[in-house]
């Protein structure tokens, strides 16, 4: 009996992991000098897939409150300091658009393919 | 022999020695090449593409500024708040609009808001153009119908040669008055202060007092958290701990949880010169605005976590002072135009 859940629960397990690497890709931006920066490039636009997530990492010695108000992804990830970072699933097609609460001229036009 | 005098009594001794060499050669030293680079004054005033600044431009817009018939009352200019001679302010705690009734705001200086990404108090605007007009129009302020005014200005010859002079072919209309005036208001800007002049090499240009609040500034006080870069300001918007604040400020363009009673960091360039100090006029002193970031503010809702008590000392005060009074440069004198009569 516990042999049999435990190979279904393997099974789901695999599933899960198999499905979440074909499926989502995590990607990282960083909040540097007030602004979004990804692999080192100041970035004012990002493509990703639908199911993708994005890391928003704090890298200013300050707070930054990231945000949007898109129809298409409605969140606000609330104030964080250096060196954390939180995480946005963008779960439909479309375009949002990102920016700082705290410093607005940081702008970030996400489009989900 | 006074060098072994001193090593005899151990390390703590040559630790405070080298504390105080150190500190003294710091305050008689100049700026680091990052002090530098972050805070010396851009040579050039950014201007869209499509509204150069040109002198027809400027002399235009300096008229239309000073004109206090661009208000209902034909008795409120622009100028009228933002005096030149109270640092392009009025010193009042906050404004007096149309039919002296008193607003909820105090009148900002326009120093440098040619820099400014957020034109307002809240940032409702990003442009000049886009701001310039605001005021005329608001029924609190100069409570002007555009309609009647662009009929006003069309019966002033010399209005109509200026505006043809200025945007030739486009007409008296809203979007160039608003340009003009922002030409005009583009060209109010810091002029050099005992800061920048230490920060090009004139060590003496700042007292050892200023020179320790700038330190501190940037270290203890953490004020560069928001007060950064050549104007001291992010850009950006932060609830600052003000007791009794009712005012929503930025949370009334954008409904962000941390914009509750937020509003625009301002300039800190000629300091000096605009008390009342911040949006509502509450302290009268920089003594008081020093006070008030020491007790890290009062603990209100939406109060920025940049908000710290700062446990500085009485000395510390007074250097942070110095510092603040050393961002104010001499005063240009500023002469007031010949209107266009309908005459």
């Amino acid at each position: 009996m516990s042999k049999h859940y435990s190979s279904k629960a393997l099974l789901l397990l695999a599933g899960v992991c198999l499905g979440g690497t074909a499926i989502a890709a995590e990607h990282t931006v960083q909040q540097q000098n007030k602004t979004f920066v990804q692999n080192g490039a100041a970035i004012e636009k990002i493509s990703v897939k639908v199911g993708d997530v994005i890391n928003f990492k704090n890298e200013d010695p300050f707070f930054h409150n990231i945000f949007s108000l898109s129809p298409l992804k409605t969140f606000d990830l609330g104030s964080y300091p250096a060196g954390q970072s939180k995480s946005v699933t963008f779960d439909k097609a479309g375009m949002a658009e990102v920016e700082c609460a705290i410093h607005p001229q940081m702008f970030l036009e996400v489009e989900v393919k | 022999m006074f060098f072994n005098r001193i090593k005899g009594k151990g390390s703590l001794t040559l630790l405070c020695l080298g504390a105080i060499i150190s500190g003294s050669v710091f305050a008689a030293s100049g700026p680091s090449k990052e002090d530098a680079k972050k805070f010396l004054r851009p040579s050039e005033i950014p201007q869209p593409a499509n509204n150069k600044m040109t002198p027809a431009r400027i002399d235009l817009g300096k008229k239309l500024f000073f004109d206090p018939r661009l208000s209902s009352s034909n008795f409120i200019s622009c100028a009228t708040c933002h005096n030149p001679a109270l640092g392009w302010s009025d010193a009042l705690k906050t404004a007096t609009g149309h039919g002296m009734r008193t607003l909820g705001r105090s009148t900002p200086t326009i120093l440098n808001t040619a820099y400014q990404r957020f034109q307002f108090w809240d940032g409702r605007e990003r442009s000049l153009e886009k701001q310039a007009l605001g005021p005329i129009i608001a029924g609190g302020e100069m409570a002007q119908n555009l309609d009647e005014l662009l009929v006003e200005l069309k019966a002033i010859p010399g209005y109509v040669k200026l505006f043809e002079k200025a945007y030739p072919g486009e007409g008296i209309k809203g979007d160039t008055i608003a340009k003009a005036i922002a030409s005009f208001e583009r060209t109010v800007v810091s002029s050099e202060a005992p800061f920048d002049k230490w920060l090009m090499g004139n060590n003496k240009a700042m007292s050892k007092s200023a020179v320790r609040g700038f330190e501190l500034f940037k270290t203890k006080a953490n004020c560069v958290a928001c007060h950064d870069g050549f104007n001291f300001s992010d850009n950006g918007f932060h609830n600052i701990g003000l007791k009794g604040n009712t005012d929503g400020g930025r949370y009334e363009i954008k409904p962000i949880a941390v914009l509750k009673g937020a509003f625009k960091t301002p300039t800190l360039r000629d300091v000096a010169m605009t008390a009342p100090y911040m949006h509502n006029g509450e302290y009268a002193t920089l003594e008081e605005v020093i006070d008030h970031y020491n007790a890290g503010g009062s603990k209100v809702e939406g109060l920025s976590p940049n908000m710290k008590p700062l446990n500085l000392s009485k000395k510390e005060k007074t250097d942070l002072i110095a510092f603040l009074k050393s961002l104010t440069g001499k005063q240009t004198l500023v002469s007031v135009p010949h209107l266009p009569v309908v005459n």
